[in-house]
């Protein structure tokens, strides 16, 4: 097994679990995987969440995450086994062999110590480089991961680098103590689109010029397409499928993997517009209290019934500050919301109660939008008592009726959030802006934290309930293959101003504005070699400017 | 004007503001305190002519804004006024005594702090093992017995029984610091046996709470030691919270430490406070009042500087 790094055989991992009502018990989350990293070959590990990926890949450096132990099987690195070794030999593998970028560098870099310290302080300890020398390794990997100033960033703070900057620095601490892998923990995930793929790219191009291997772990397939030699598909810690990239991309065996491909093909026509909208935003202009910079700025867009309107763009575009507007949470210092045929009050004290039950909102994280103590029949009754005073059976009877519609049935009236899956809290959410009967409903990154099968049903089900209700979507979000699925209209949004607005077909066709341009061809596409694309087409077009 | 030094600027004003109003409820408490000082200092033998003259020359008669503001405008040049029962000058008699005591909270304090932060940090090191919990128990039950029963068990034992350390803790000029130490060395483990208990667990908390964060698992994922990991990455992120409770308990070993210098008749603060009041001696015990909120308020803006000076994102601003 020479040429085998990492060799895992039937790896089995168990974890304490403290469920409502019950006594803590172990349950298995691995049950048994198996697979292999040549030297210099990236690995890509897919799955939905739950599947035990992260699990799997920290189990490769013997670590587990709170309560997880490694119950069974054999991890090989470098011809050992490391769960079989020394506490002092686990602690040279980590961060020496084997080192992690996780998700979120933001939470990942210490926040009191200077990025350099935190860079070079695995190499420095594990005797692999002096001082002068890690630091000097650490400005090449900077600068190679197209970080700016490489000389001077290592001695900010982690505040002071944005996000993406921040994702390359924790790369360039797993690269720098030269390891023979690198685990990457879902590194992109947490960024926006047109920041993803440079670091995608800087990542790929890290691998290759240093010949590291590596777990890259993922729940985009799209994105590990771009990266890996070989994929392993998991679904709720069983092995699904394990094969070459091109097999898996392009010719999937199992049902799982083939749904997996396939994510994402809800097509949905667009409707023409109505003359009478039933949302008009128009001149809004907004900015918070206490600052003097205009967070929107000339807002004009219109929202027809029945009908959704798109509003897309990445953190900090102003999306959801438009939201915010609309509800009457942050008062606009000019302009004027027209709804359902009437001027909404500017603040929220000064709205009818028709308004606020004609207008409803669900939010991303479905988890801290409902009390944990109220059982589902709660959560949903309460509108109908609020709205329309519908009280004992006739009550039950219409929160049975909006369980049905979000397909789970009246055997979920009983139960708490906490016994809901991800994908569940979110139905119960929608059901109860539905209990509103509202004319329209602000989804506010609805299906960014679930899981794209997950989130396939969720959209699926909105565009159901909207032929059904008639309800009008106003859809925030940063992903354009949820705009592509559900949209009738879009309007992009950049820096606070919308820069290109209309139907969908429209505004998804060219010619494109630069920044549509760039956002639209930054979506990772189920293909491979299209990362190489995407950046050959930017650099002829740079070098043809 | 960077947001640092504002932020600092508003804590200080914010501090002086409160010794301000304290000063103001410090007056107003020592008059509506019972009992008459010109009657104390004349006796039950006295006429009511002496009496009014006693009170005139005292200057009581004057209405209470008046007397405030005489009050507060010597205390901003440093005069804290004359003893009523003694004559003497308030601050000369004040210093020393402040001096002693102030010589027994830092002796206390450089053998408390470090020990209740080491204390802590081991705690963490071994969560949940018997380190932990032997730390844990010996502190809290130093801390739950009266501090009184603890120094009188103490010069049971260590002066009557092992004659260690003098009982009886006076110290003076002439004698050499390790004399002096020596001579308190008792009140000083009496007093970090009741201050270790809190900082230490505000240390093992504030600590275990950044132990939960993301940048600790990146730590544990370099290889570094578990030691290493709570020194150099979780206490730097626990400062705030520990030097709130550090300042707390300073501020107890000064002003708090009445009952200590009594059972060992130290010549500090504490006992001039003692013997002023029971001779209602108003304006040693207004000035004794507000020394002491000078110090509690004094600490705990320090405190309160240190967490803003401690955050990074302060520190260094984007």
């Amino acid at each position: 097994m020479s040429d085998k790094l990492l060799k895992v055989q039937n790896l089995k991992i168990g974890a304490t679990v403290y469920p409502p009502g019950e006594k803590p018990h172990d349950i298995e989350i691995v049950h048994g995987v198996s697979f292999e990293v040549e030297k210099g070959k990236v690995l890509g590990l897919i799955g939905e969440s739950g599947a035990g990926k992260s699990t799997i890949g920290l189990a490769s450096m013997a670590y587990g995450r709170g309560g997880v132990k490694i119950t069974g099987g054999e991890v090989w690195v470098n011809g050992r086994d490391i769960l079989k070794t020394t506490n002092s030999d686990v602690r040279a593998l980590r961060g020496g062999e084997v080192t992690y970028v996780s998700q979120s560098a933001a939470a990942s870099f210490n926040p009191a110590k200077k990025i350099m310290d935190q860079v070079t302080e695995a190499a420095i300890l594990q005797g692999k480089f002096s001082k002068k020398e890690a630091e000097r390794r650490a400005v090449e990997l900077f600068q190679k991961l197209g970080l700016p100033d490489p000389e001077n960033i290592g001695n900010r703070y982690p505040h002071q680098v944005s996000g993406g900057q921040l994702q390359r620095c924790m790369t360039a601490l797993a690269l720098c103590p030269e390891p023979d892998l690198v685990v990457f923990d879902e590194p992109t995930t947490a960024l926006d689109v047109t920041t993803q793929i440079d670091v995608l790219m800087a990542i790929k191009e890290a691998i290759r010029d240093t010949g590291v291997a590596a777990l890259y772990i993922t729940h985009d397939l799209a994105v590990v397409a771009q990266v890996s030699d070989d994929i392993l598909v998991l679904k709720m810690g069983d092995m699904v499928e394990y094969g070459s990239v091109d097999q898996i991309i392009n010719n999937p065996q199992e049902e799982y993997t083939k749904a997996l491909v396939s994510v994402r093909s809800i097509e949905h026509a667009e409707k023409t517009p109505t003359p009478e909208p039933v949302l008009k935003v128009q001149n809004i202009t907004a900015r918070y209290k206490g600052t003097n910079f205009d967070v929107l700025k000339n807002i004009n867009v219109e929202l027809h019934p029945g009908q959704t309107l798109a509003v897309v763009g990445e953190s900090g575009s102003g999306k959801s500050t438009l939201a915010r507007v609309i509800t009457g949470l942050l008062p606009q210092s000019n302009g004027s919301v027209h709804f359902a045929g009437r001027d909404l009050s500017k603040d929220l004290g000064g709205r009818s109660k028709e308004d606020l039950r004609e207008l409803q909102m669900i939010y991303q994280m479905a988890d801290v939008a409902m009390n944990p103590r109220q059982t589902v029949g709660t959560i949903i009754g309460r509108p109908l008592e609020f709205y329309f005073g519908l009280r004992g059976a006739e009550k039950r009877k219409r929160i049975v009726e909006l369980l049905d519609e979000i397909e789970m049935g009246e055997g979920f009236i009983d139960r708490y959030p906490a016994e809901l899956s991800g994908g569940q809290k979110q139905r119960v959410c929608i059901a109860r802006a539905l209990a509103a009967k509202p004319k329209m409903i602000i989804c506010d990154e609805v299906t960014s934290a679930l899981d794209p099968l997950v989130a396939d049903g969720i959209l699926k089900l909105l565009l159901d309930l909207q032929k059904v209700e008639d309800v009008a979507y106003l859809f925030i979000t940063h992903d354009l293959a949820t705009v592509k699925a559900i949209a009738d209209s879009i309007a992009v949004m950049y820096q606070g101003e919308v820069v290109r607005y209309g139907g969908k077909t429209d505004v998804l066709s060219p010619p494109f504005d630069d920044y549509t341009d760039l956002l639209l061809s930054s979506v990772p596409e189920m293909k491979l070699g299209w990362l190489e694309d995407v950046i050959a087409n930017r650099k002829m077009e740079s070098a043809g400017n | 004007m960077s947001l640092l030094v504002k932020l600092l600027a508003q804590r200080i004003a914010l501090g002086l503001l409160l010794l301000f109003l304290v000063s103001i409820l410090i007056f107003a408490g020592t008059i509506i305190l019972p009992g008459d000082v010109a009657q104390q200092i004349l006796g039950q033998s006295a006429t009511p002519e002496a009496l009014a003259n006693m009170r005139r020359d005292l200057g009581l008669n004057d209405p209470p804004i008046k007397r405030y503001f005489s009050w507060l405008g010597g205390l901003v040049q440093g005069d804290l006024g004359t003893s009523l029962t003694s004559g003497k000058d308030i601050a000369e008699s004040i210093g020393k005594r402040l001096g002693n005591t102030l010589f027994l909270a830092f002796w206390a304090a450089i053998i408390s702090v470090p020990l209740a932060i080491l204390l802590g940090l081991i705690a963490v090191r071994y969560r949940e093992r018997w380190p932990d919990k032997l730390i844990s128990a010996v502190t809290l039950a130093s801390i739950s017995v009266p501090e009184f029963l603890i120094a009188y068990v103490a010069i049971f034992f260590v002066s009557v029984r092992l004659r260690w350390a003098p009982s009886v803790t006076t110290i003076n000029d002439s004698m050499s610091l390790s004399e002096k130490l020596h001579t308190i060395s008792l009140p000083i483990a009496v007093l970090t046996l009741v201050v270790l208990a809190h900082m230490m667990r505000m240390t093992r908390a504030a600590i275990l709470n950044v132990m939960q964060s993301a940048y600790i698992e990146t730590a544990e994922l370099k290889g570094l030691r578990t030691f290493t990991i709570i020194w150099k990455h979780a206490f730097p992120n626990s400062i705030a919270p520990v030097v709130n409770v550090v300042m707390l308990n300073l501020a107890y070993l000064v002003v708090g430490v009445v009952v200590i210098e009594v059972v060992f008749t130290y010549p500090g603060m504490g006992q001039f406070l003692v013997d002023h009041v029971s001779k209602r001696d108003i304006p040693v015990v207004q000035a004794c009042g507000l020394i002491f909120a000078a110090v509690y308020i004094g600490l705990n803006m320090v405190a309160d500087i240190v967490s803003i000076v401690a955050n990074p994102r302060l520190r260094h601003p984007k």
